[in-house]
């Protein structure tokens, strides 16, 4: 099999944008909260300071392998997902690395960083890492159930993993995404949605006013920038998936950049409105509510 | 030993006329508590804290020594600055536009943190946040007294935070013991036990004076000189003998990151 070398620097830029767009977006949305608790909020370069003085600070310590691999796990995740989904479709230089199966890949991805989260902060050895860690993967477990459920109703419907023909057969208008072929699906997914954006309702596992914020307890200086720099990819790979299934795909990028905020302000939204589950709260949400629905997608296709 | 003082500053003091002290005689603290008193609260053995065998949920049994297996033996040591100037310039600019807060109010001028969380004063604007674990935050601020006891809590909290690290003494309490002068738990001058780069003085200063405090942190970071960490890291012995003159139930390592 011919690979084209060329992809990869397509990539690399593909990841440098998606890069730039979640640190802005990430400091836009904080404040956008912060407007609607009627503060001033945080200036809109202020997630980049946090990464340089993070990745600038001299010292910091180790607990082991495990501890340092934690956070690289999670940075893989987020841009592993991101370089196996097509970015903007039709595009040959943004459809990064995407092949037949890759929706099964992707599935696999969200939840790669969650795991190598927890062996990390597990090596810590603070007990609130530990209690963050449980409570972490019970919630993404619950809230990835729906997700898979629709995924693979969305799979059924098209007759195909690839996500590139996924967003192929939604072209035409947009009466013919997924939201409206197949509505219950999507209502699934977007709930799981709201689960997995580590935003109110569902934040409890790093809430800073929870056990001292949950994971992340013991992580610090380059470490803590690792994940903060996941935090800026993650989001948006995981809104590309979404976008991709069940939105239509975008076909440009500032097409990419209004759909991306539409849908992550569907998080904001519920999250300025509701206060926080507990966690045996959320999973007892997502079983009730979210999983039924997927099922019920499926039984209809 | 004379140390120059030319770093501290004293937030609030512009424009009264009062200079805070420009250099200071590096001589041991004063021992706080009378010497009858301090035999009374001598470091009692303590079960917890003995070598012992544990036998483990698997079944086996290993050796636990708690003063030795939590923590690091290693004392801290000066770490250099980066070989780029323009890089330094960097990251003291993302520094000093990043200030992350240990979320730990040590006395009553904690109340006076509060506010700035809220709509009114909103300190997240400058870059301001207060963050849960000491691994994660790069400015400790004493918050009034400190009481013997909270001193020892103090100086752990202290020592896990990572280089570069800063301190804010907030209140007359933290410069030389305030109303609290002449009171048997707590400590007079801050900056005997721990280095402390900003003052910001009055009983107690306004939620505006604490954000004017923490402007003139930012100068101080922006210019290289807030090298709090690497003050404690040069004069650790002192430190240490001044901690240890008060604390008499000394039952930690030397040194606990």
């Amino acid at each position: 099999m011919a690979f084209d070398w060329m992809k990869i620097p397509y990539a690399l830029l593909t990841l440098f944008i998606v890069f730039n767009f979640g640190m802005l977006l990430n400091a836009l949305i904080q404040k956008i909260g912060a407007r609607v608790g009627r503060r001033y909020g945080v200036s809109i370069w202020q997630n980049y300071a946090d990464l340089i003085k993070n990745y600038g600070l001299r010292s910091s310590i180790t607990h082991g392998v495990m501890y340092y691999l934690g956070p690289v796990f999670r940075l893989t995740g987020g841009v592993g997902l991101l370089l196996f989904v097509p970015t903007i479709y039709g595009s040959e230089m943004f459809s990064n690395l995407s092949f037949a199966g890759d929706l099964i890949l992707a599935l696999y991805f969200v939840f790669f960083g969650t795991l190598g989260m927890a062996l990390g902060a597990a090596e810590s050895g603070h007990p609130h890492a530990a209690i963050g860690i449980t409570r972490g993967l019970s919630q993404v477990t619950a809230a990835e159930l729906p997700f898979a459920l629709a995924v693979f109703s969305v799979a059924l419907q098209y007759q195909t993993f690839s996500i590139t023909d996924i967003v192929a057969a939604q072209q035409g208008g947009f009466t013919s995404w997924t939201l409206f072929t197949n509505p219950l699906a999507v209502a699934a997914a977007m709930l799981s949605f709201l689960g997995s954006m580590m935003r109110p309702p569902f934040d409890v596992v790093l809430a800073p006013q929870e056990i001292p914020i949950g994971p992340p307890t013991e992580y610090h200086s380059s470490y803590l920038a690792l994940m903060q720099t996941n935090r800026a990819i993650f989001p948006i790979a995981k809104i590309v998936l979404y976008m991709s299934l069940f939105f239509g795909g975008a076909a440009s990028w500032p097409i990419f950049f209004l759909k991306v905020f539409a849908i992550y302000m569907v998080s904001v939204l519920v999250g300025v409105s509701f206060p926080r589950f507990r966690v045996e709260q959320s999973i007892r949400w997502f079983l009730i509510w979210a999983v039924p629905l997927g099922v019920l997608s499926i039984v209809l296709v | 030993m004379k140390v120059e003082l030319e770093n501290r500053i004293v937030s609030g003091l512009e424009g009264v006329g009062a200079e805070p002290p420009r250099t200071c005689e590096l001589v041991p603290a004063p021992a706080v508590l009378p010497a009858a008193y301090r035999e009374t609260v001598k470091a009692q053995p303590r079960a917890e804290l003995e070598r012992r065998t544990v036998k483990g949920p698997d079944g086996v049994e290993f050796e636990v020594e708690p003063l030795r297996d939590y923590y690091c033996e290693a004392g801290p040591t000066v770490m250099p600055a980066a070989y780029l100037k323009i890089v330094e310039d960097l990251f003291n600019w993302a520094r000093s536009r990043s200030i992350w807060i240990l979320g730990f109010g040590t006395g009553c001028g904690a109340i006076e943190m509060r506010p700035l969380m809220t709509p009114r004063f909103d300190a997240y604007r400058f870059g301001i946040q207060w963050r849960p674990t000491p691994r994660q935050a790069n400015l400790f601020v004493i918050s009034g007294y400190l009481s013997v006891k909270t001193l020892k809590r103090a100086i752990r909290c202290y020592e896990q935070m990572q280089n570069p690290k800063y301190v804010v003494g907030l209140g007359s309490c933290t410069i030389n013991g305030g109303m609290y002068w002449d009171s048997y738990n707590t400590i007079k001058r801050l900056d005997d036990y721990l280095p402390v780069d900003v003052y910001i003085a009055g009983c107690m200063p306004r939620p505006e004076a604490l954000l004017q405090g923490f402007e003139d942190l930012k100068k101080l970071i922006r210019a290289g000189k807030a090298e709090g960490a690497n003050q404690y890291a040069e004069r650790f012995e002192w430190y240490k003998s001044n901690q240890k003159q008060i604390i008499h139930d000394w039952d930690m390592p030397d040194y606990n990151w």
